[in-house]
């Protein structure tokens, strides 16, 4: 067989063997070395890679635009969190209205929590796919979003099963490293091998042209409820997994700003790419937490700076970033053809942005090497910002506009992770070295 | 009375429509059509542009419900059916304006195809199962031998979008002949070609008619390819069907000729 039937099943068996082992060794390497914050930021990594890669299942594959997941994140957390709190701390919890009778001795063992937490939040957008399945685009988006904030107002209300407003406290804390990387390996597995099978065809042939996809005998409303319960379905484990992360949980914490978080994730990782997804997750949990820098008053010093590890991070990485991207670009001689004024003006003022951000990192880099010399470069200088609360969503929606203007596809586009590309990619850059040495 | 219906069709009638009536609001699309279309031919349906040829299409595929009239596919009624159920009784279709999935690869397309016929349900992939498996690799592997029938296969890796008009349109008939049919829809297939194409193109619906042991129904302007290729001819104008017969009678009809260019039976004199 030749062209795209050509595979190297055993290598990239072996590869992914591999990689599971080094996932295996370097997560155990975070547990018995973290720290408590390092180790929540871990574990929410994993759980917004859930997270993106159900809404990326929705959106992104079958075409479905839907704000909802803030709504199946809440049923999931919610279900699972009434059968892992111990009968005790119920007793404790619901002081305004006593709890429904037969949840007062629920208690169940944590896996068949997420996945009843799942399966809820699976069965509520089965319920609500029926009516809603019927309507395309824009008007889906609002649909769901109102949706999500029902579920939000009825667990206010709710008080004889969800304690209300005052929320849930005292969530036993069993979703771990292990739990959480565990169910993303599931999410993944599931979701891939769907994708990757003709049935992934299927889906994103009713995303590129409903009308063709049904007149080649596919039941386009079928497959696109079960897509949109299968991301609800983990939406609503991710929920959960959250729920027993963060231990308290409250209607409050599933507004709108959660599931723009997610959306933020896909749509800057590339709709339609689950490798972006993931990427995207770790990417923007990450620098969600590092730009608290940015909210905090700050007291700009060099030698202060050197002690800083994380603001020595952030600096190598924007120097990094940027010098990657400029020199790509640079090599590219990517000219594009002169563009509208606006257009021409927004590119300036980025160019100039990034151009000055390249300069301060730059600047603080060489302070930094100077400071490890023990050398110190302006020692009288001192600046102070003082902390601007909201600074970190007003960087990150600026970071999307930029997204949307210059790379409207996401960081990965539609690609995907294969070994073949990898081998391919490794082949290749050995070549050029070999020839390069010659 | 279904019974009946496949007791008659022992005359062996692939298609039969039975004065179907389409109005939208107070447009009649179709008026009163009676077709009788015979197994294993090709045969065309023809009209000036808005004369209802593509809503006869849509009628027949289920994209429209009847105003009025019936619709039958080898004896068995279809009012009420999906076009996904129909496309499974065996009714493939290509589109007027290509219709193929954009974004993904040509085999990809013509795997979609193949799903109509697939046994396994969606749950059996995340469970491993191997006949899950093995289904799957038939599909590639059926997919493929289309492909290199039809001779796409070089390009059987390319995005669909990508490829030269001519080709689109044959992958857009690759894809229909993957779900398996036994009566095929063509909507215009010869639009844009030049004659060297056209010609070639006759060529291939005679050879995959017979290799695939089709019947074949086609809309289509190119009067060369119609007569060349039809067996039998429907003429339709503004909804009614004004004549029929095999290419010599259509030739010769005075009312045809009117229809097409535009002036009473006496401009023809």
């Amino acid at each position: 067989m030749t062209g795209p039937l050509k595979h190297n099943a055993v290598r990239n068996s072996l590869s992914t063997l591999a990689f599971l082992v080094a996932g295996y060794l370097a997560l155990s390497w975070a547990e018995a070395n973290f720290d408590g914050y390092q180790t929540q930021l871990l574990n929410l990594v994993a759980i917004n890679a859930i997270l993106a890669v159900s809404l990326n299942f929705i959106y992104g594959f079958s075409g479905m635009f839907s704000l909802g997941h803030a709504g199946f994140m809440a049923i999931g957390a919610y279900v699972s969190a009434l059968c892992i709190l111990p009968p005790a701390q119920k007793e404790l919890l619901w002081l305004l209205e006593p709890i429904y009778g037969p949840l007062a001795a629920l208690e169940t063992p944590f896996v068949v929590s997420v996945l009843l937490g799942g399966l809820a939040a699976a069965a509520t957008s089965l319920l609500i796919a029926l009516p809603v399945m019927r309507l395309g685009g824009d008007y889906l988006g609002i649909a769901t979003l109102g949706f999500a904030e029902i579920i939000r107002v009825l667990f206010t209300n709710l008080a004889y099963l969800t304690n209300g407003a005052i929320g849930l406290r005292g969530i036993p804390s069993y979703a771990g490293i292990w739990w959480n990387y565990g169910w993303l390996a599931v999410t993944l597995f599931v979701v891939l091998s769907m994708l990757k099978s003709n049935f992934g065809n299927v889906l994103k042939s009713i995303r590129d042209d409903e009308i063709a996809a049904g007149a080649m005998g596919i039941n386009t409303s079928g497959y696109r409820t079960m897509a949109f319960c299968l991301g609800g379905f983990f939406a609503g484990v991710g929920g959960a997994l959250m729920g027993s992360l963060v231990t308290t949980i409250e209607p409050k914490m599933f507004n709108f700003q959660l599931t723009f978080n997610i959306l933020l994730i896909v749509v800057a990782g590339g709709l339609g790419s689950i490798t972006g997804s993931v990427v995207g997750a770790a990417a923007i949990t990450l620098l969600l937490e590092w730009l608290r820098i940015v909210e905090a008053p700050l007291t700009l010093n060099f030698a202060l700076a050197a002690d800083d590890p994380q603001l020595c991070a952030a600096a190598l990485a924007v120097c990094l970033a940027s010098g990657v991207f400029w020199l790509r670009k640079w090599r590219r001689g990517a000219r594009r053809p002169a563009a509208a004024l606006a257009g021409r003006l927004i590119r300036g003022l980025t160019l100039a942005l990034a151009l000055t951000a390249l300069a301060l990192a730059l600047t603080l880099a060489l302070a930094l090497a100077l400071a490890f010399l023990g050398l110190e470069m302006f020692p009288d200088f001192t600046l102070d910002v003082p902390g601007i609360p909201g600074m970190r969503m007003v960087i990150f929606s600026v970071a999307l506009m930029c997204i949307i203007l210059f790379r409207r596809e996401g960081l990965l586009g539609v690609r995907e992770f294969s070994w073949d590309g990898f081998y391919d990619r490794l082949g290749r850059l050995a070549r050029r070295l070999g020839s390069g040495g010659r | 009375m279904e019974a009946d219906a496949r007791a008659e069709n022992e005359n062996g009638l692939v298609l039969e429509l039975n004065e179907v009536a389409m109005r939208f609001g107070g447009v009649a699309a179709i008026d009163g059509l009676t077709m009788a279309v015979p197994p294993k031919k090709v045969v065309g349906l023809i009209g000036p542009n808005g004369a209802g040829k593509t809503t006869v299409f849509n009628v027949v595929t289920g994209f429209y419900q009847p105003t009025a009239g019936s619709v039958a596919f080898e004896g068995r009624p279809l009012s009420g059916l999906t076009p996904q159920a129909i496309c499974a009784l065996g009714i493939a279709r290509t589109f007027q304006n290509i219709r193929l999935f954009a974004q993904g690869t040509v085999l990809d397309n013509v795997m979609v195809g193949c799903h109509v016929r697939r046994r396994c349900q969606w749950w059996m992939a995340p469970l491993c199962l191997p006949r899950f498996f093995r289904e799957e690799k038939e599909i590639r592997l059926k997919s493929y031998r289309l492909l290199e029938r039809l001779g796409l296969a070089p390009l059987a890796g390319e995005i669909a979008s990508s490829l030269p008009y001519g080709a689109q349109r044959r992958l857009e008939i690759a894809r229909a002949l993957a779900t398996d049919p036994s009566f095929l829809l063509l909507d215009e297939p010869a639009a844009g070609m030049n004659p060297q194409e056209s010609a070639d193109l006759m060529r291939f619906i005679e050879e995959i008619r017979r290799e695939f042991d089709l019947t074949i129904l086609m809309i289509e302007h190119d009067m060369k390819v119609v007569m060349g290729v039809c067996a039998h001819i429907w003429v339709l104008q503004y909804g009614r069907l004004i004549a029929e017969g095999d290419p010599d009678q259509i030739r010769g009809n005075p009312e045809v000729i009117s229809a097409y260019l535009g002036g009473g039976p006496k401009a023809e004199a």
